[in-house]
């Protein structure tokens, strides 16, 4: 029996008058893959910034349901001390310009004013990165601006950063759209690693990506939950006509 | 010769046009304080004392009284300034609250400086000179401080606009970022915002600074009108815009008249170059944007 570490229930989310997402209902497993695919503006970044409480920094925005994380509501905590049990990596890799790799890193340190020892510092970089698959490449420059980097570097770095607060889920919003497919496979590589230690949520438009990476895979259309399944039985069976015809290049 | 040629040559010359205003201002102002130039040498920028009795003129109290009460409005102006910026920028982007501010702080700078020079007679002097008392300073009211807190309040509206736009270009994906990692609004100003903002933050703050240097209605009515090198930051004294505007209608004598048109270009060509790096720095920011997107 798998372990639930998420609920979403009942869950609507949208900007002033305009529902985005209808009634969710999703459980997220711990140590799993979940990929949310589903065609272009079905919500499925808006479902993934309301885990980490970034949907509400944007004006007008609005919601209403549940979600509980390790069986306690989300919206009981407050957003700042959520949003370190819950990481984030974004669609385009967005090192801090002005901070060189090693700050970026501890940058989740930096920012909430915590100050570490020089050697929890070095620890947490060389961990972080070596998590992140980039210690290799960028251990002789850890001083250099991490905007130097290249993209997938950057991108890495960034999850890095997210990995460097000890999150519990790891949230990925198509984390590799903006990058060619070496890098894209080298992500796709470090997220199948990071499944041992963190629970990870990836929104793709892909579907080859979903299917590659992921152990359950949830398929939002208009707003609205359409199918939650593993992966492996979504692909091969599924149990909706519109999935099936999304999967199958119908349309999307 | 087609439409668009024509057009262009208009375009031309009404561009070189402007740069030949300014080119013929600066020669006028040259060549009409060519006699003070002569007459006094160096001693106009290294002198101490401006007395047209005894045609001694000197640019350094000027100088000193314009330096004074702009860096001062510039410092008490600054935290108004930033904190209308982020207001505007990071909390009330939109709604009533925000519109309101808005609108308000674009208005106070179409207030005729006149207006402002009123406001400080009659409503600062009285009060600075409380607080004179209070020091155990001479109560003269009208001085350097009275005149940086007017000029304070008039350049309130350059800074803040420019530190608003500066502060809205901050890319969206850092500021998330860093809510991401479990900063609070507080930290995401401190230690995204401002510190990207910042070089065009500096840019608003010198081309407020420009601003300030040449404003002459509203503190030739609050400044004192004082001729000597200021003592203290209570003195009364006068910006080089100020005595030009007090003495011009006086100036009898060629050498006076001369000297005042000196100042003049002196003026000019300290406002223009602070203007200058203002938007240099401008410049310099915009290209940098671009490369982070």
């Amino acid at each position: 029996m798998e372990n639930k570490i998420l609920e979403i229930k009942n869950f609507y989310a949208g900007f002033g008058k305009k529902w985005i997402l209808r009634n969710i209902n999703l459980a997220i497993y711990k140590n799993k893959v979940t990929a949310v695919m589903g065609p272009s503006g079905c919500g499925k970044t808006t479902l993934v910034r309301c885990i980490n409480r970034l949907h509400e920094i944007s004006p007008q925005a609005v919601y209403k349901g549940d979600i509980l994380l390790d069986e306690k509501s989300i919206f009981s905590v407050q957003p700042v001390k959520l949003r370190r049990k819950v990481g984030m990596v974004f669609q385009r890799p967005n090192p801090f310009p002005a901070m060189n790799i090693y700050d970026n890193v501890i940058s989740g340190y930096i920012l909430n004013g915590i100050k570490l020892s020089r050697r929890e510092k070095d620890r947490i970089v060389e961990e972080s990165l070596k998590r992140a698959y980039l210690w290799k490449e960028v251990k002789n420059e850890l001083f250099k601006k991490g905007t130097f980097l290249s993209g997938g570097q950057q991108q890495r770095l960034c999850i890095a950063r997210a990995l460097a607060v000890e999150p519990e889920i790891l949230l990925m919003d198509e984390p590799a759209s903006a990058l060619d497919p070496t890098a894209t496979l080298k992500i796709e590589e470090l997220i199948q690693g990071l499944k041992k230690k963190y629970t990870i949520i990836i929104v793709t438009h892909n579907m080859q990506q979903a299917a590659r990476i992921s152990d359950y895979t949830a398929f939002l259309m208009l707003g609205e939950l359409v199918e939650y399944d593993e992966t492996n039985r979504m692909f091969t069976r599924p149990s909706k006509k519109v999935t099936e015809d999304y999967i199958t290049g119908r349309f999307g | 010769m087609n439409a668009d040629k024509i057009f262009k040559l208009a375009l031309y010359t009404a561009g070189l046009f402007i740069a030949l205003l300014l080119a013929l201002a600066f020669a006028s102002l040259l060549y009409n304080s060519f006699p003070a130039i002569k007459q006094l040498g160096w001693h106009f920028l290294a002198g101490k004392e401006w007395n047209p009795v005894t045609e001694k003129f000197s640019a350094v109290p000027f100088a000193a009284g314009t330096l004074l009460t702009s860096i001062l409005a510039l410092l008490i102006s600054l935290p108004f300034s930033l904190a209308i910026a982020l207001f505007l920028s990071e909390y009330y982007p939109e709604g009533f609250a925000g519109r309101a501010i808005n609108y308000m702080t674009d208005l106070l700078a179409g207030i005729p400086s006149v207006i402002f020079g009123f406001w400080g007679l009659f409503f600062l002097v009285p009060l600075v000179r409380k607080l004179e008392i209070k020091f155990g300073v001479l109560p003269y009211g009208a001085g350097i401080f009275t005149a940086s807190l007017v000029l304070a309040v008039m350049i309130i509206p350059y800074t803040s606009s420019i530190s608003r736009e500066v502060m809205k270009v901050v890319p969206r994906d850092l500021k998330e970022a860093a809510y991401a990692l479990g900063a609070t609004k507080y930290e995401v100003i401190k230690k995204v915002i401002l510190p990207c903002a910042a070089s065009g933050i500096s840019a608003g703050i010198l081309l407020s600074f420009g601003r300030a240097l040449g404003e002459t209605m509203a503190v030739t009515m609050v400044i004192g009108n004082s001729n000597f090198l200021p003592k203290n930051i209570f003195s009364p004294s006068n910006t080089i815009a100020s005595v030009i505007a007090n003495e011009f209608t006086e100036a009898t004598k060629n050498i006076h008249l001369s000297a005042l048109i000196e100042l003049g270009l002196l003026l000019f060509i300290i406002t223009f170059a602070v203007n200058l790096a203002g938007h240099f720095i401008i410049k310099k920011l915009a290209v940098n944007g671009k490369n982070n997107i």
